[in-house]
């Protein structure tokens, strides 16, 4: 059976609290008060109530209680609250080339807890397959729990429940009841009550015999509107996923060099970078920083480059200049989609080693300037007339190796060494000798040229943030949308007031969904003007 | 609502949100869509050659690739080049290319380095670490081995020997 009658005649829903025409509770012994039902959907049957029949609807069923949305909010928080004990995987401070290696690093650093900290995927907790899915099921959960409920509500609430049932008005938590004073007619009653309700803004319905005065109803929708925030907020965070909706680069670029940005055909160019420093004079009170500073502004003036050749990777680029302009800390650069953000810097780097050749046998006169480039050594440099450098080996991070040869053990200028040969061509002088460690060492003893050690060229090198996230937009209209909810439903009620003459009698009831304080200073300024003689009483349970 | 359509509605609904929980799930395993893996095709690039023209990648259609990535900072990349120029030399003409691509490093520094170890393959200078990203390349040295079709055949990280090359480069020989 799929419907229920209620002795007005209405059939209704099974699962129906209320009765849908006159709202005579249904299923429940009217001498017990308490058991008068919830009023929060407006006693309509749920639309998962009634249905249980098909796997289809089983599975709706599910997802429609609360129950088991709030289940997965709560194991959604208590994920959360296990992925913070270890630190995340990006948040790791050693690198960690391998997958291996994450997992002996989780290992060794937390023993035990730590291997299973990363056999359950908590390393890598917001993209694991099982945190996703469970967004997932709370987005269905939102979705569905929203949609069995407002449908129900909003039928009921745009029939407003005008002449109800006497025992829908006893029921309410705000009920009184006098006897019709003799010197006036019902109309009388409901006209002087309607107006002092009007008065407070309320819409009103009437019949000859009722009154229902309602207002802030649009309050009811609050929660739905919050919901489908949430669920807009969802789909963005979805979004991300989609090939070209979210970027996150990182790239360092030093002073005077252009470097592609990776899975973009953009380049940048960091043209200088500059750093300020808060001044001790500046400081409100006198810290001790232990020889330290703290930065006021750091900012990269850069140029950003289109790359029209960018179709095979590594070819030689075709750069078009799309736009410059300084980068500084919260004020990326913007171009279309991307933005590039002051995220990092390395101070006084070496760049380039300076060193002016001289003649040792002719009274140390300078011969030239010779400038080695640390990342692009030029294999010749023409230093005077006749007067050539040549680079014959370049070890950018010295050390000897195992065999006694010179080996880098980095690709990084972190400790350069040079073997030069200086020719002069118009004496036909060929000599070798070996910059490292500030030192010149040469192959003759008694050698014609020299090297003075000049200043080297020291860059700094800034790190630049590159992002893209179409979703962004999505995801704030989804929190905007979600505020409007949460203040429909927080700082608006939802009050209504019935006045009923029923043999004889004045029946007032009061319904609202919270402020019930507001609601009866309501109702007894409308019992003052209209000179009624009730009590408003107060009951427990609404 | 009737029954019929009670259920079309819930299905269709239900149906979006399963398209949500799979594409969902799709894109936290797929987690870099764009990784080079083992059967998908090898992104084309072009690079300098030290002491040669630029080449692509793509040049090379129809022979067997083996791209090495290495540095000269790297000890065991310097041990496997002898075993990697020996198999070049002996297979090159079957059909075997070797392209040892260098990351980041000056044509002063590779030169010298590329000359002490006999070493006579090609040698691209993949200056700022383009290609090295692009094949998300991580500890080196990493082999990739290409088939004639452009296909990544087989991806290997660390040292090898003689032995391991011929083995892996047989199933790339045109």
């Amino acid at each position: 059976m799929d419907q229920r009658k209620c002795e007005c005649g209405h059939t209704n829903p099974v699962g129906t609290l209320l009765c849908e025409s006159c709202g005579k509770p249904l299923e429940v012994d009217l001498t017990d008060k308490a058991a008068f039902p919830d009023m929060r959907y407006e006693g309509m049957a749920r639309r998962s109530q009634t249905y249980t029949t098909t796997i289809v609807d089983r599975i709706w069923n599910t997802f429609s209680s609360v129950k088991v949305a709030i289940w997965i909010i709560v194991v959604i928080l208590v994920a959360s609250g296990v992925g913070t004990i270890f630190p995340q995987q990006q948040y790791i401070p050693v690198p960690v080339p391998t997958e291996l290696d994450v997992e002996r690093f989780y290992t060794d650093t937390y023993g035990v807890l730590g291997t299973i900290f990363y056999q359950l995927g908590f390393h890598n907790m917001y993209s694991s397959w099982w945190f996703v899915l469970l967004l997932v099921l709370l987005g269905a959960s939102l979705i569905i729990c929203s949609l069995d409920r407002v449908i129900p509500l909003y039928k009921a609430l745009s029939k407003p429940r005008l002449n109800q049932h006497k025992s829908f008005l006893k029921g309410q938590k705000l009920y009184a009841e006098a006897k019709q004073p003799e010197d006036r007619s019902a109309e009388e009653i409901l006209a002087q009550s309607a107006e002092a309700l009007k008065k407070k803004g309320y819409y009103l319905f009437q019949t000859d015999r009722a009154l229902l005065a309602e207002k802030g109803r649009f309050s009811r929708w609050g929660p739905y509107v919050n919901h489908i925030g949430l669920i807009l907020f969802l789909i963005g965070v979805l979004m991300r996923s989609l090939p070209g909706f979210h970027l996150d680069e990182y790239v360092w670029v030093r002073e005077g060099e252009t470097v592609p940005i990776p899975e973009t055909p953009y380049y940048v160019k960091n043209l200088s970078f500059k750093v300020e420093y808060y001044s001790e004079d500046e400081m409100v009170e006198k810290l001790d920083l232990k020889g330290g500073a703290i930065a006021k502004n750091y900012q990269t003036d850069a140029i950003l480059y289109l790359n029209r050749n960018a179709d095979t990777p590594g070819a030689k680029p075709d750069l078009v200049e799309v736009q410059s302009g300084p980068i500084i800390v919260n004020h990326p650069m913007k171009h279309e989609d991307i933005y590039l953000y002051q995220s990092g810097y390395q101070e006084m780097k070496l760049g380039a080693l300076n060193f002016t050749l001289i003649d040792l046998k002719n009274g140390d006169k300078e011969v030239g300037a010779i400038k080695l480039d640390l990342y692009n050594p030029s294999e010749e440099m023409q230093v005077a007339e006749g007067m050539k450098v040549r680079i014959l080996d370049y070890f950018p991070d010295f050390a000897m190796g195992k065999d006694g040869k010179p080996i880098t053990q980095t690709n990084l200028p972190k400790n350069p060494m040079f073997a030069l040969e200086i020719i002069d061509e118009r004496d036909a002088i060929n000599e070798k000798l070996v910059y490292l460690q500030g030192s010149i060492l040469t192959q003759k003893d008694n050698p014609r040229y020299g090297l003075k050690i000049e200043m080297p060229d020291l860059v700094d090198i800034s790190g630049l943030n590159v992002r893209t996230d179409k979703a962004l937009p999505l995801i704030f209209f989804g929190s905007f949308v979600f505020m409007v909810g949460v203040s429909m439903g927080f700082f608006w009620q939802h009050r209504r007031i019935w006045v009923q003459l029923q043999e004889g009698n004045v029946l007032i009831a009061g319904h609202t969904n919270k402020n019930w304080f507001g609601l009866r200073k309501e109702v007894q300024g409308m019992v003052e003007q209209t000179n009624l003689s009730v009590t408003l009483e107060d009951k427990t349970k609404a | 609502m009737n029954k019929k359509n009670r259920i079309y509605v819930r299905v269709a609904i239900l149906g979006l949100l399963l398209v949500a929980l799979v594409f969902a799930l799709y894109s936290s395993f797929v987690k870099d869509p764009n990784a080079v893996k083992v059967g998908s095709t090898a992104p084309n690039f072009s690079l300098e050659q030290l002491n040669g023209p630029d080449m692509s990648l793509s040049d090379l259609k129809g022979k067997g690739v083996v791209l090495n990535f290495w540095g000269t900072w790297c000890e065991p990349c310097k041990a496997e080049m002898p075993a990697l120029q020996q198999k070049y030399e002996a297979l090159k003409d079957k059909g075997l290319v070797v392209v040892g691509v260098n990351i980041g490093e000056a044509p002063v520094t590779v030169e010298p380095f590329i000359k002490q170890l006999g070493v006579d393959f090609p040698i691209l200078l993949d200056r700022n670490s383009q290609i090295t990203k692009l094949y998300r390349i991580g500890p080196i040295p990493t082999t990739f081995f290409v088939s004639p079709d452009g296909k990544v055949e087989e991806i290997f990280i660390g040292q090898m020997n003689e032995a391991m090359i011929e083995s892996k480069v047989a199933k790339i020989l045109p």
